[in-house]
C-alpha cells in the first residue's frame, strides 16, 4: 500500500468500497434457493436450480427456482382471488398500503442498492442514487393515484389480473413502474423477473410482508422466458405488460393476439443524440456520458446514436475522447466507479460481436483503453467514428456501453437521419437556441425528447415508445391508464357475419337497376376513384331489393389508401382550430343531407332509428370537433426548474375497420377521433351498406377535408383488413369487425407492433355517448410525447 | 516534486475564444453534484489528500479589524498548519500553506512574520472588493503591495465590463494590472457572483487569461454567492480551453464558501477529473480559506486516533 506522502504526490483515488455484510447475511440466509411469492406466502422452489451470478466477479450469489405451470396457475388463482376486494377497497385503503411500500423501500435503500448492484453489475452509485430513490418516488407518487382515483377517473376501472415481465437491467425500478400503477389503479399482479437479476424481487416481496399486503395482490413467479410466456399466456391473465426486446415484445403480441387481453410494451430503440453547432459542447459531452455511458450502456432508451453537426464534430470527438479517458470501469461496490459489470457472459459475447461487427463494416473505433479487471464481466466504453445509416451498429440495439458518431448538415437532416430507424423510443437534443431544440423535438419519432440534458427520468413523466419500441406508457395519468378501462359493460351481442358477401358480378335480369346506374366508388387521396381489381359488387338492403353497387376493393387498393394518407402529412401540421373548423364544416353538410341518409340508412338498416343515427352522427361531430382543441397535453411536475411536457400527438396514418350496425355512425364514430388528433385515416367501410360510405365521402369532398385525410375502401373486409393489418406504413388500427378478424387482428399488426384497439366482435351501442364517444377514443388516437426541458441560463 | 511550469504570457485580446460561448446551467450543475458522487476518497487517501489541500490554502484574513497582531497569528498558523504530532504519526514531512492572503497595508507585517518559511504573502489590491476607484488608483495600490513583499496579488475586476460586454476594456484593464505586478504573480478575481451567467463567467475567465492572469479566481468572498462548483466547473473548462489553444498554463484558486474537509475533497476531485493531477498542486491551485483549515484539522486528528476532534485541539489561525 502507498504510503501518504506518495499518494500526496499521485493523487490517486484509492479504494472506496462499499459494505456489503447485510447483502451477504441475507444472502445466507436464502441460500436453499430462491422461490417464489405467491399468495402472500413465499413457495420453496422445486426442481433443479438456476445459478444467479455476480456479474463483477463470476460468484455465484444465489440459486434460482424455476416457476412451471403449476406455479403459474397458482399465482394467477390467487391473483384472480384477490382482485375483486382489492379493487373493492377505498382508493385511500390502497394509497396507505403503497405508502408503506414506499416509506419501506426508503428504510432499506442501503441493502436494496447493494442487493443490485451485485446482482446486475451496475455500480453503487447509479442504484444508491437512481434506481432505488426512483423505485420509492414512483410507489409514493402512485400512492397518490390510488387517492384520487376515483376522483380523476370517473366511469373507469381496474382490468382485473396483471401478468408483468420485467428485464434485467432496471430489476427494482421496472418492478416499480409495472407493480405501482398496476396496484393504484386496483388490479392484481404477477410478475415475473429477470433470471440474471431475480434478487430484488425477492427483497421486494419480503417488503410486502413486512407492510401487510393482503395476500395474492402482489405474486411474483421466478424464472426464464418459458415461465414469462405461461403468465402472459394464461387465460386468467387480463392485462399483460412487458419491458423488454422487441423481438420477446413482438413474440408476446403474437402469442396473445385474439386473447381479449390489454397489452403494453416498452421495448428496444437506438435512440439518438443530436448535438448541434451551438451547444454546449460540455454539456453535450457529459450528455453522453449520462445517455450510453450510464448502467454501462445497458439502457433501452440510451441516446446511442449520436447526431452532430458537420462543423463541430472535429472538436466534439476530441473533446469526447477526452472525456472517456477519465471514464473508470470496475468493482461496481466501488463508489468512485463509473462503470460496473455487463450483466452477463452472454451480454459481453453480444455486444463485443457488435463491436467487432461494426469494424468488419468499416467504422472507426474509439475504446478506452484502461485496464479492466480480471475476473467478472467488464466491457471499456467506446464509441464509432465514420459510420453511416447503414452500418449495422447505427441499426441495431447494441446494449453496452458504445455509441456511434454520423455527422450532419442542417437541422432536417438531423430530424430525418434521427427518425431512420424502426425504433422510437427516446431521443436528445443539445441546443442552446430554443427555437431549434424544440423544433426539432417536434419532428422526431420518439416517445421521450430530452433537450440539453439525457436520461431523466420522474415518476409523474409518461414514458415509453413509439413505433417498434412499442406502446403504452409509465409514469403519470398515461401511465394509470394503461391500467384502467372503462366500467361500462359492453351493451351489444356478438356481432353477426355480415348480410353481403362481396363477390363480383354484374348487375342484371330481373334485378335491374335503378333509372340511373349508381356505382358507388372507393375514395382515395381526395378522389374517387375505381377498384384496382376494375370490379363491383351487388348491394341490397335487408329485404334483398338491390341499391346499387360498389367498388370491389383489394389489398392494392389498401395499399393506395395508405400511400395517399402517407402523404398528406398536412393535416397533422394545421391547427386544432382548423381542424375543428373542418369537422363543424362536415357537420352541417351532413345537416344539411339529413333526409338524404335518412332515406338511406332506413332503407340498409334499422328504419326507426335512421333518423336518430343522422342526428347523433352530427352531434358526434360537434362533439369532436370541440375536443379537437381541448384533448391537450400537460406540463407535469417533475423536477424544478425543468418544463415536463407530455404532448398527444397524432400517429400518422390509422387504420379503422367500420361494423355494419349503426353504419353511419359508427364509421364516423372510429373516423372522427383519430381526425380530430390529426391523423389521416384509412377506413375501411361495412362491407354489407358500402353506399352508405359511398355517400359519406360526397360529404367529405364538400367539407374540406384535404385530400388523403380519410380515405375510404369497400370490399371485403377481412381480406382487406389484413392488407392494412399488416401494413408497415400504419402506425395505429382499431377493428370493429368480425369475430374471425378479431382473432387474427393483433397478430397480424404484430410485424410493425401497430397499436391496435380491437373490441373482439362485441358490438356496442353506438348511440350511446358513453359506448360510442369519449376520452378514451381521444386517448387511443394518440400517442404521448414527454419532452423535458431544463431551464435558467 | 512537481516540474516547473513556465509563467503564463497570455495573448493579443482575441474575442474570437469566447464571444459564441454558450453554458447550459442546469448541465453544469449536473455534472457539478454527479461529480462529486461519482468519486471517493477513503482512509490514508483521504488524509493523503486532505493534507495535499493544506498545502493549497491560500490562509486568508480580510476583514476591517485586522491588525498586525492578527495577521502574525496567521501566519504563525500557516508555518505550521497542523499539528507536528499528527503529521509524525502519517509520517508526513512538514507542511505549510499556500501562502498568506492579506489587504495591502498587513502586508510589510506579514512579510515580516514569515521571513525564512518560503510562504509567499498574496495581498489583495486594486480597490478590493469593489474594485470602483480610479484605474491609476488601482494600479499604484499594486505598485505599493509589490513593493512592501507581496509576492502574489489577487486583483478584482471591474464586474461593468462584464456586465455591458465591454470586452476589449477588460482586457485592456487586466492586462495594465498584470504590468504592474512585474515579478509578482497575479490572481484575478472575477467576482462571479456579480457576473451571474456561467457564460459571462466563461467569457470573463477567457479576457482574464488572454490579458495575462496567471490565476483565475472565483470571488472576493463578499459577494452574495462566492464559489461554487458549477461556476468552477466553467472556470476550469475555459482554461483547459485556453491551454488548449496556447500551450499556457493557468492556475486556479476557488475563495469563499469553502468551509469543510468534504467541501475541498469535492474541488480537488474537480480539478483531477477536468484538468488532471497536475492541476491538484499549489503553483496551479489555490483554495482561499479562513476557515477551512480548522475543519481539515480535524478530520486528520480523526483519522489518526480513530476519535473525533475538537477545535479546541488545533491551534488558531
Amino acid at each position: 500500500m502507498p504510503d501518504i506522502r506518495d499518494i500526496m504526490q499521485t493523487m490517486e483515488y484509492g479504494p472506496a468500497p462499499e459494505d456489503n455484510t447485510e447483502v451477504v447475511r441475507w444472502l445466507d440466509g436464502h441460500a436453499a434457493g430462491i422461490g417464489h411469492f405467491i399468495n402472500g406466502a413465499f413457495v420453496a422452489p422445486t426442481g433443479p436450480l438456476a445459478e444467479v451470478w455476480n456479474p463483477a466477479n463470476d460468484t455465484v450469489l444465489a440459486r434460482l427456482g424455476h416457476a412451471g405451470a403449476p406455479e403459474v396457475d397458482s399465482a394467477v388463482d390467487a391473483a384472480r382471488a384477490a382482485q375483486p376486494a382489492w379493487a373493492e377497497l377505498p382508493g385511500h385503503d390502497r394509497a396507505r398500503y403503497l405508502y408503506a411500500i414506499a416509506r419501506h423501500i426508503q428504510k432499506r435503500e442501503r441493502f436494496l442498492a447493494v442487493l443490485e448492484a451485485m446482482d446486475n453489475g451496475k455500480t453503487i452509485r447509479e442504484t444508491r442514487d437512481g434506481d432505488v430513490p426512483l423505485a420509492a418516488r414512483h410507489f409514493y407518487h402512485h400512492a397518490g393515484w390510488a387517492e384520487l382515483l376515483d376522483s380523476e377517473f370517473p366511469g373507469q376501472g381496474a382490468m382485473g389480473v396483471c401478468g408483468q415481465v420485467i428485464p434485467w437491467n432496471f430489476p427494482l425500478l421496472m418492478l416499480a413502474w409495472k407493480v405501482a400503477p398496476a396496484l393504484a389503479a386496483g388490479n392484481t399482479v404477477v410478475l415475473k423477473p429477470a433470471d440474471l437479476t431475480p434478487l430484488s424481487a425477492q427483497a421486494f416481496a419480503e417488503i410486502c410482508v413486512e407492510v401487510g399486503l393482503p395476500a395474492g395482490v402482489v405474486n411474483i413467479v421466478q424464472g426464464d422466458g418459458a415461465t414469462g410466456a405461461l403468465v402472459t399466456g394464461h387465460p386468467g391473465v387480463d392485462k399483460v405488460a412487458f419491458t423488454g426486446s422487441t423481438e420477446v415484445g413482438r413474440t408476446i403480441r403474437r402469442q396473445i393476439a385474439g386473447s381479449g387481453k390489454a397489452l403494453t410494451l416498452e421495448l428496444g430503440g437506438k435512440s439518438p443524440f443530436i448535438v448541434c453547432e451551438d451547444a454546449d459542447l460540455d454539456a453535450a459531452v457529459e450528455g453522453v456520458v449520462d445517455a450510453v455511458w450510464f448502467n454501462q450502456g445497458e439502457v433501452c432508451c440510451a441516446g446511442s446514436r449520436i447526431l452532430v453537426q458537420e462543423g463541430i464534430a472535429a472538436v466534439f470527438i476530441s473533446r469526447l475522447k477526452a472525456r472517456m479517458s477519465k471514464l473508470r470501469v470496475g468493482d461496481p461496490l466501488d463508489k468512485t466507479m463509473d462503470i460496473g459489470a455487463i450483466v452477463s457472459k452472454a451480454q459481453l459475447k453480444r455486444v463485443q460481436g457488435l463491436v467487432a461487427q461494426g469494424q468488419i463494416e468499416g467504422a472507426v473505433f474509439h475504446g478506452n483503453l484502461g485496464d479492466l479487471p480480471a475476473a467478472g464481466n467488464f466491457c471499456a466504453p467506446g464509441f464509432f467514428t465514420q459510420t453511416s445509416p447503414a452500418h449495422t451498429v447505427n441499426r441495431e440495439e447494441i446494449f453496452g456501453p458504445i455509441a456511434t458518431i454520423m455527422t450532419f448538415r442542417t437541422q432536417d437532416e438531423a430530424v430525418t437521419l434521427a427518425n431512420d430507424t424502426r425504433y422510437g423510443l427516446a431521443a436528445t437534443v443539445f441546443s442552446q437556441d430554443i427555437d431549434r431544440a424544440i423544433g426539432i423535438a417536434a419532428g422526431l419519432k420518439a416517445g421521450v425528447v430530452w433537450i440539453n440534458a439525457t436520461n431523466l427520468f420522474d415518476a409523474a413523466a409518461p414514458f415509453g415508445g413509439m413505433r417498434e419500441s412499442g406502446f403504452g406508457r409509465e409514469g403519470g395519468r398515461s401511465g394509470l391508464e394503461s391500467y384502467l378501462r372503462p366500467a361500462f359493460a359492453p351493451s351489444g351481442a356478438p356481432r353477426p357475419a355480415p348480410r353481403l358477401s362481396p363477390v363480383a358480378q354484374p348487375l342484371g335480369g330481373e334485378n335491374a337497376g335503378p333509372a340511373i346506374d349508381v356505382t358507388a366508388k372507393i375514395y382515395i387521396g381526395g378522389k374517387q376513384v375505381r377498384a384496382d381489381s376494375g370490379q363491383s359488387y351487388t348491394v341490397t338492403g335487408p329485404s334483398g331489393a338491390v341499391l346499387g353497387q360498389a367498388a370491389l376493393g383489394n389489398r392494392k387498393d389498401i395499399r393506395n389508401a395508405v400511400e395517399a394518407a402517407t402523404k398528406a402529412t398536412g393535416w397533422g401540421g394545421v391547427t386544432a382550430h382548423n381542424r375543428a373548423q373542418v369537422l363543424y364544416f362536415l357537420a352541417e353538410n351532413l345537416a344539411q343531407r339529413r333526409s338524404e341518409f335518412e332515406t338511406l340508412l332506413a332503407v340498409v338498416s334499422n328504419p326507426k332509428q335512421a333518423a336518430a343515427e343522422v342526428e347523433a352522427a352530427i352531434r358526434r361531430c360537434f362533439w369532436y370537433a370541440a375536443q379537437a382543441d381541448k384533448f391537450d397535453g400537460a406540463v407535469q411536475a417533475t423536477k424544478s426548474r425543468h418544463v415536463t411536457l407530455s404532448l398527444k400527438e397524432p400517429w400518422g396514418v390509422m387504420g379503422v375497420v367500420c361494423p355494419d350496425e349503426a353504419p353511419l355512425l359508427s364509421m364516423l364514430s372510429l373516423i372522427l377521433p383519430g381526425l380530430a388528433m390529426g391523423n389521416r385515416v384509412v377506413a375501411i367501410a361495412s362491407q354489407s351498406d358500402p353506399l352508405v360510405a359511398a355517400r359519406f365521402y360526397q360529404v367529405l369532398e364538400t367539407s374540406d377535408v384535404p385530400a388523403g385525410a380519410v380515405n375510404l375502401v369497400t370490399g371485403p373486409q377481412d381480406a382487406l383488413t389484413k392488407t392494412l393489418a399488416e401494413h408497415d406504413g400504419v402506425q395505429c388500427l382499431w377493428h370493429c369487425g368480425s369475430a374471425e378478424a378479431a382473432a387474427q387482428i393483433e397478430s397480424w399488426s404484430a410485424g410493425n407492433l401497430k397499436a391496435t384497439w380491437c373490441d373482439g366482435g362485441v358490438m356496442r351501442d353506438w348511440l350511446d355517448p358513453v359506448q360510442g364517444q369519449g376520452r378514451d377514443f381521444l386517448r387511443r388516437a394518440t400517442q404521448v410525447k414527454t419532452i423535458w426541458i431544463p431551464y435558467g441560463e | 516534486m512537481t516540474p516547473d511550469i513556465p509563467r503564463m504570457t497570455g495573448t493579443d485580446f482575441t474575442p474570437s475564444w469566447f464571444d459564441t460561448a454558450r453554458v447550459n446551467r442546469s448541465a453544469a450543475e449536473r455534472r457539478a453534484s454527479s461529480l462529486t458522487a461519482r468519486r471517493s476518497v477513503k482512509k490514508d487517501w483521504q488524509a493523503a489528500w486532505l493534507l495535499r489541500a493544506v498545502t493549497c490554502i491560500d490562509l486568508t484574513t480580510l476583514a476591517g479589524d485586522d491588525t498586525p497582531g492578527r495577521v502574525q497569528r496567521l501566519c504563525a498558523k500557516a508555518r505550521q498548519p497542523v499539528r507536528p504530532d499528527l503529521l509524525a504519526a502519517l509520517k508526513v514531512d512538514p507542511i505549510t500553506v499556500g501562502a498568506v492572503c492579506v489587504y495591502p497595508t498587513m502586508v510589510p507585517h506579514a512579510v515580516k512574520a514569515l521571513d525564512g518559511s518560503g510562504i509567499p504573502v498574496a495581498s489583495v489590491a486594486t480597490g478590493f472588493p469593489a474594485g470602483l476607484t480610479p484605474l491609476p488608483l488601482r494600479l499604484a495600490e499594486i505598485t505599493y503591495a509589490v513593493e512592501q513583499g507581496a509576492a502574489e496579488i489577487d486583483i478584482v475586476i471591474t464586474r461593468e465590463h462584464v456586465l455591458t460586454g465591454q470586452w476589449s476594456a477588460l482586457y485592456d484593464e487586466v492586462a495594465a494590472m498584470r504590468a504592474a505586478c512585474g515579478d509578482a504573480h497575479m490572481k484575478a478575481i472575477l467576482a462571479v457572483g456579480d457576473l451571474k451567467t456561467l457564460s459571462n463567467v466563461y467569457k470573463a475567465s477567457m479576457v482574464a487569461m488572454q490579458a495575462g492572469a496567471d490565476f483565475i479566481k472565483t470571488s472576493t468572498g463578499k459577494e452574495d454567492v462566492n464559489a461554487t462548483l458549477p461556476v468552477s466547473l466553467t472556470m476550469l473548462r475555459a482554461l483547459r480551453d485556453f491551454e488548449q489553444l496556447t500551450g499556457q498554463t493557468v492556475g486556479f484558486k476557488p475563495a469563499g464558501g469553502l468551509k469543510t474537509a468534504k467541501d475541498a475533497l469535492s474541488w480537488l476531485i474537480l480539478m483531477k477529473e477536468e484538468l488532471g493531477t497536475r492541476h491538484m498542486m499549489p503553483d496551479l491551485f489555490r483554495i482561499g480559506a479562513s476557515s477551512l483549515l480548522g475543519d481539515i484539522e480535524r478530520q486528520i486528528e480523526h483519522h489518526v486516533t480513530g476519535r473525533y476532534s475538537a477545535a479546541n485541539r488545533h491551534a488558531l489561525t
